[in-house]
């Protein structure tokens, strides 16, 4: 009795995991050394699939990559006896660092507003607004200037379209870093979606770090500001006199 | 080739900022100005964040003036007893800054007080020394011209606890040189730079001092000032990038060397004015992205990054 209950429940379970996702990252390791230009990283993988092919709806990706979220308050500037002040600002939550999503189509189209809350993937859902100070009269104003200046500077990215599909198999994606992004572990989320739901899910990390003399120095900062405000004025004293004890070497 | 700032957490390109470092470095060399003024400005035009500009370019001066001060020591042309108490003054006014330019960043405002800081402070000093330098222009066509009388002795010299500073062959009140000390620490921790453009002409017009300990004091005071709020920037706010001061310092000692090279060879007013469209055009530059409306109106600021 046991066995067939399990059996059936497999059973019931089984349309869901369909049509299975299997990814691959080109790195999952980012290293910011001396000379970082920014990064980019291929995403590829395949559909696993053990019934046929579903004739009657299409299938589509979503590749969603999510930096670590910060804490930050947008300003707005207004002017103030002739020059332009911050004079209001809105404080959120959480906001991701960067955020890249990648479709293979218009979002809007293949993704449901339903599926869309449920797992967070179009940007403006990747942002958790402060309840607090909700006293003013366009709060949306401060989130839209976020994104708008996050997609400026490359931080933040909606490329749809850019996701290859080829036999309702295979797919690829490139997606760059740029050389703004923060340290931190990175999530890649990769989408199978039909009929406005998703069907299936993969999460794998990307993994952002300084290189070893970078990372040296950050850790000295912020861990041994005193130490670190000496070496500061070590090397500022060893470049300034000696560099100018070296040329007086060389005059004579 | 790009360099990777560890703390302002960005890249620029390394032959921009040895270019910074090694153009003011020149004009340093050529005039005998720390050069403050103009890096940390500059730094901002290159998109390095002000508040890492600021901490970073006073740490600079450290490494600009020190080998001047060694020097000035050797040939005793420092007044010890005047540039201790303008350095007394200057902690205390770098303490009184570092805590400004804190809450400031906390409410969101320091990137407007230091622009306008340097909109003030660039203004008066340009223009200053382009009447000066116009003035003295004249003068060398003029030779006959009456020459203004350095040393006079006004109230502030007569306020209480006298003190007598034998270098300087002065005996007045500790208050001036301690409050010029005082206002030139809040510039160094506000504004990135040493202070030598305001110390001096307040040490050879408001204090009186002749010339020649005028500029080996400065350095003194300035050194020890730059390397204190170095540290309470580090300390307090975690500003300062040893990468990006590096870079700034290299090519700040070489430039200085050909600066110092050039100054000799020509004419110096004629430079002066230079010296003062260029500082004139920085103060304007600024001043320009405050009073144009900006193509953004917002900005954003995350906690614990610049």
């Amino acid at each position: 009795m046991r066995v067939l209950l399990a059996f059936l429940v497999l059973l019931a379970a089984l349309p869901l995991r369909a049509e299975e996702v299997i990814v691959g990252l080109s790195q999952n390791r980012v290293s910011l050394t001396v000379n970082f230009e920014g990064s980019e990283i291929l995403i590829f993988g395949a559909v696993r699939r053990e019934l046929a092919l579903p004739e009657d709806s299409a299938l589509d990706v979503i590749v969603a990559i999510e930096g670590p979220p910060q804490q930050a308050t947008i300003w707005r500037k207004a002017r103030r006896a002739g020059i332009w002040v911050n004079t209001e600002g809105q404080e959120l939550r959480a906001a991701p660092s960067f955020y890249a999503v990648a479709t293979t189509g218009p979002l809007s189209e293949i993704l449901s507003v339903d599926a869309d809350l449920t797992h967070r993937i179009s940007t403006r859902l990747a942002i958790f607004e402060a309840r607090s100070g909700v006293d003013r009269t366009d709060p949306a104003a401060f989130t839209e200037a976020l994104i708008r200046i996050r997609e400026s500077e490359g931080l933040y990215q909606q490329r749809e379209g850019t996701v290859d599909l080829q036999r309702d198999t295979l797919f690829s994606t490139r997606l760059t870093l740029p050389k703004t992004i923060v340290e931190g572990s990175y999530a890649a989320r990769i989408f199978l979606v039909r009929d406005g739901d998703v069907i299936d899910e993969f999460e794998t990390f990307i993994d952002v770090r300084k290189a070893v003399l970078e990372r040296w120095l950050t850790n000295l900062a912020y861990d041994q500001p005193f130490l670190y405000g000496l070496l500061a004025l070590f090397l500022a004293v060893f470049f300034g006199w000696g560099a100018s004890a070296l040329f007086r070497l060389l005059r004579s | 080739m790009q360099i990777y700032l560890p703390i302002a957490e960005t890249s620029v390109n390394a032959f921009t900022l040895l270019g910074v470092g090694g153009g003011v470095g020149v004009l340093s060399g050529m005039f005998g100005v720390g050069g403050g003024f103009l890096i940390t400005p500059l730094l901002f035009f290159i998109g390095v964040p002000p508040a890492v500009a600021v901490a970073t370019g006073v740490n600079q001066v450290v490494a600009s003036s020190i080998s001047g001060v060694l020097a000035h020591l050797k040939r005793k042309t420092v007044d010890i007893r005047m540039g201790t108490v303008l350095l007394i003054g200057g902690l205390i006014g770098s303490l009184i800054g570092i805590w400004f330019f804190n809450l400031m960043s906390r409410l969101g405002q320091i990137d407007l007080i230091v622009q306008l800081s340097y909109v003030i402070f660039l203004g008066i000093i340009g223009g200053l020394m382009l009447q000066e330098s116009l003035r003295a222009l004249m003068r060398s066509k003029n030779p006959n011209a009456v020459r203004r009388k350095l040393h006079t002795h006004i109230w502030v010299h007569n306020l209480p606890m006298k003190m007598k500073f034998r270098t300087s062959g002065l005996y007045i009140s500790v208050f001036p040189p301690l409050l010029v000390g005082v206002g030139v620490g809040i510039l160094a921790a506000i504004m990135g730079v040493g202070g030598g453009f305001v110390l001096v002409p307040a040490m050879i017009y408001l204090l009186g001092m002749p010339t020649k300990v005028v500029i080996g004091t400065s350095l003194f005071q300035v050194t020890f000032v730059a390397a204190f709020t170095t540290m309470m920037h580090a300390i307090t706010n975690q500003s300062v990038d040893v990468m990006l001061a590096i870079f700034l310092i290299l090519g700040g000692v070489i430039g200085a060397q050909v600066g110092t090279r050039i100054g000799v060879k020509l004419r110096a007013e004629q430079l002066r004015i230079l010296l003062a469209l260029l500082v004139l055009a920085v103060c304007g530059k600024i001043a320009f992205d405050l009073l144009w409306t900006p193509s953004e109106l917002y900005s954003i600021t995350v906690a614990g990054r610049f």
